[in-house]
Order: structure tokens, then sequence, then C-alpha cells
């Protein structure tokens, strides 16, 4: 008994270490499955408001360019509108259905909410988003994320005013895409490489592609309305398999993030409750 | 300015400095991510026990870990260089009694030679148990060397001139102070 007290009394310090270690560890491995930690909430509140702070600064540098970018998507909106559709055949009238624009929410499927970036990375492997908005404002996991040019990321952990988005630049990141054109669909992943560049795999060698071929979020992407994920780069093709690989260059700028929308699929509970009823089934 | 106040401020910093600027600087992307925090653990004073200096490393590595979203990678990182670094003062220092004259490592206190070896190896040891953790998860052995070496090679470069930079005001110690 004795020899073992001063056996830990000789080796404390080392002992000390091996358990800061390990708890470092832990640390590390538990959080990249779960994307949970200990106290990263109340770390959040505090890194958040830090970061906060400094992009309230970089804010003013970028004004120019959020405008550009809100003026273009202003401008996008506005030729939906139905007012721009004028139809000179008399016999023909266009019927508004307002039954999805109701205001009463029943129908509604996706519900968009803004928050402003408080931080984000770019320069390492696993990048995230921090944006300005929490659990007391509505923001859950699992939530998407869309800028006003195109797909950000998705909602991993939340505090009462912060959220952390992964972003394409992730890579975990795995979203369902389609090609717009002609609706085949892969996943779109990130390589770890440049964060100019995404790749989109699993398109079946039948699809007609071409350079600068859009790709949105797919119907199966429960997370996203359809939204614009980027444009086709290059084409990569793989003799060994029926597939391409296309390189997409991201519709969303990682680099001047100011403001992004927060989606909600509203129904994605109940879709899921299905999906799993369902498997139970069988 | 009382020791533990000059260190607070130092850990605020440091942290500030690698979350804010240096992480955020593109297109030095994929083998190059400049470090320079872990200069704090090297410029802790010579009097701290080896026990807490093992432990402000933790807490220094696990408070830039929560600044960057990665709970546990830095902090293990820097517990690594924090325990190792009095076992390679003893080897390095160059005279007896440096640790009671100096209050600090510094170039000043261990002579150039010396105290760069100890900046030479602690890096690499940081940046190879950083990228080691780093590699588990992705990436191929040639991405693991090249950004060990890359890396090195621009903290080197930040410590460099840093130490250039700030100059730190290292009194020779009496027994009168």
């Amino acid at each position: 008994m004795r020899n073992i007290f001063l056996f830990i009394r000789r080796y404390l310090n080392f002992l000390f270490f091996l358990l800061l270690q390990i708890i470092a560890l832990s640390m590390l491995f538990r959080y990249n499955k779960f994307h949970e930690a200990a106290f990263m909430n109340v770390a959040k509140e505090v890194t958040g408001s830090v970061y906060d702070r400094v992009s309230n600064t970089e804010y003013y540098f970028h004004l120019k360019r959020t405008n550009d970018s809100l003026v273009n998507e202003n401008e996008r909106l506005r030729n939906l509108l139905s007012t721009n559709f004028e139809n000179p055949d008399t016999t023909s009238v266009i019927v508004k259905d307002t039954v999805p624009y109701d205001t009463l929410g029943h129908f509604r499927r996706f519900l968009w909410r803004q928050a402003k970036v408080s931080n984000n990375s770019t320069s390492t492997q696993n990048n995230f988003v921090t944006i300005h908005r929490g659990e007391n404002q509505g923001v859950r996991k699992d939530m998407g994320v869309v800028s006003s040019n195109g797909v950000v990321g998705i909602v991993v952990n939340t505090s009462a005013n912060y959220a952390t988005v992964m972003s394409l630049l992730h890579r975990n990141t795995k979203i369902s895409a389609s090609l717009k054109k002609s609706g085949e669909t892969g996943t779109v992943e990130w390589n770890g490489d440049s964060p100019l560049f995404l790749t989109l795999g699993k398109i079946p060698k039948s699809a007609k592609i071409q350079k600068g071929d859009t790709v949105i979020t797919s119907a199966y992407a429960i997370e996203f309305p359809p939204s614009v994920i980027g444009t086709v780069y290059n084409i990569v093709e793989d003799p060994s398999t029926n597939f391409y690989t296309l390189i997409l260059r991201p519709a969303t700028n990682f680099y001047s993030l100011q403001y992004v929308y927060v989606v909600e699929n509203l129904q994605a509970e109940e879709q899921k409750n299905l999906e799993e009823a369902t498997k139970k089934i069988q | 300015m009382s020791n533990f106040a000059k260190n607070i401020i130092r850990f605020v910093f440091f942290i500030l400095l690698q979350a804010l600027l240096l992480h955020r600087i593109p297109f030095l992307h994929k083998t190059i991510t400049p470090y320079l925090y872990y200069l704090y653990i090297l410029w802790l004073p010579f009097s701290l026990p080896r026990g807490w200096l093992t432990f402000v490393g933790f807490i220094f590595g696990l408070t830039l870990d929560y600044f960057l979203d990665t709970p546990g990678l830095h902090a293990a990182a820097c517990t690594l260089i924090a325990y190792v670094r009095p076992f390679l003062i003893n080897l390095l220092i160059p005279q007896q009694g440096t640790e009671q004259s100096y209050a600090s490592p510094s170039i000043r206190s261990m002579g150039w030679a010396p105290y760069f070896t100890l900046v030479l190896i602690l890096t690499l040891l940081h940046h190879a148990y950083l990228v080691f953790l780093e590699w588990l998860q992705i990436g191929s052995f040639l991405y693991f060397l090249i950004k060990v070496v890359a890396s090195t090679g621009i903290s080197l470069l930040l410590v460099l001139l840093t130490e250039m930079l700030f100059v730190r005001k290292e009194r020779f110690r009496t027994n009168k102070v």
C-alpha cells in the first residue's frame, strides 16, 4: 500500500498530464460524433458575444457587397411576382390560388427567419458558421441555413441566443442535391481541399450535363426548400463506375457571409415520424 | 504590473489573436494554418510548478477550442507541450541558476541557440500532435507530413517576428529585488 502511494506521489505530474490528455481526447472524439461537448452551451454564449462584436465592426466594411447581393435577390424575387405575368388572352384568366399564402399558416411548409452571422471560418478542414439567433428565437438542431445566394449549411448546435452551423465546407457535410435541368440526384460533399469547390457524386452517366448547369437541393433534403447549391464547374468521368463526379462552384460566397436565413421545415417532424413508424412495421 | 496580471492579459491577447486573426487568413488553406498562440505557454514563468504549468496549458488550449469549435484538439496539444517544456528547459539551459535570475524563457535569459531549439522542438511537437489528431479523422499520410512541416515553418517565422517586434524586458534579478 505504501508503495502505491509512493508511486502516485512520484509520478503525480505525469498522472495529472495523462488525466488531462484523456479528458481532452475524449472531448474531441465524442464531439465529432454527437456535436456536443461539455459546457459547450455556456461557452457558446461567451465566444458568441465576442465574435458578435468583431462582426459588428467588420460589418461596415462589407456593407457594399451585402447590398449588392440583397439587390440581386430582390431583383430575382420581383421577377417572380405574379403581376409580371400579364396574359393578353382574355379567354383564359389566371386564377390565383390564395390558399398556400394564407396567413393562418396551416399549409405552410417552410418558415424563414433571418439571422446575422457572428463568426465564420473557411480556413480549416471542418468549418462552422456561428449565427446570432438561438433557441430563444426558434432555431433548433437540423434546420437548414441559406444565404441570399444559396445554401450555407445545417444547424448542428444551439445555445440560448446563438447557433452553430456546419457549413458546406465541412468534411462531414452530406446534402442531397439534384440537377435543376434533368433532376438526377446525388450527394454534395466537400473534400477539404479548396473552399471554392464542392463535389457532387453519384450522378448517373445517363444524365446530360454541361458545365455551368445549376445544382439545387433535392426534394429528399428535408431541411431545405429547393435552393441553389452551386453551378457545375467541371465533370470528372470515372471509367470504373457508372457515375460522374461533378466539381461545383458554391453559389454562396463563404468569404463574405453577413446575413443568412434559417429555414424551418414545419412538416419535418411529421415526415420523420411517418418514416420511423414505417421502419417499425417492416 | 504583476506577473499574474501580465499573464492574464497575454492569455486573452493570444486567444483573440489566434481565433480572430490567424484563423481567418484565407488562401493559405489546406496545408498551412498559421499558429502562434502556443507561444503563451513558452512565455510562462520558470517559477510555475510543473503540475500548474500542465493545467494552464490545458485551460489555455481548451479556451481556444471553444472559440474554434474543436473541443479537446488544441487542449491536448497544449497540455503535451506544457508538460514537456520543463524537461527541455532543464536540458537546454546554459548555466545553473538561470531559473532564479530570470523570470521566463526568452532570448535574453537562455541565449539565441538554446531558446530557438526550445521553440523549434515544442513547435514541431505541438503541430505533429495536432495534425496527427486531425489526421486520425481525415486525410492521408502525405498530407500529414506536408502540413506538419509547412505549418511549423510558418509558425517559426511568426515566432521570430514576434520575438523581434515585442522585446520582453527581462531584467536580471538580483537578491535585492
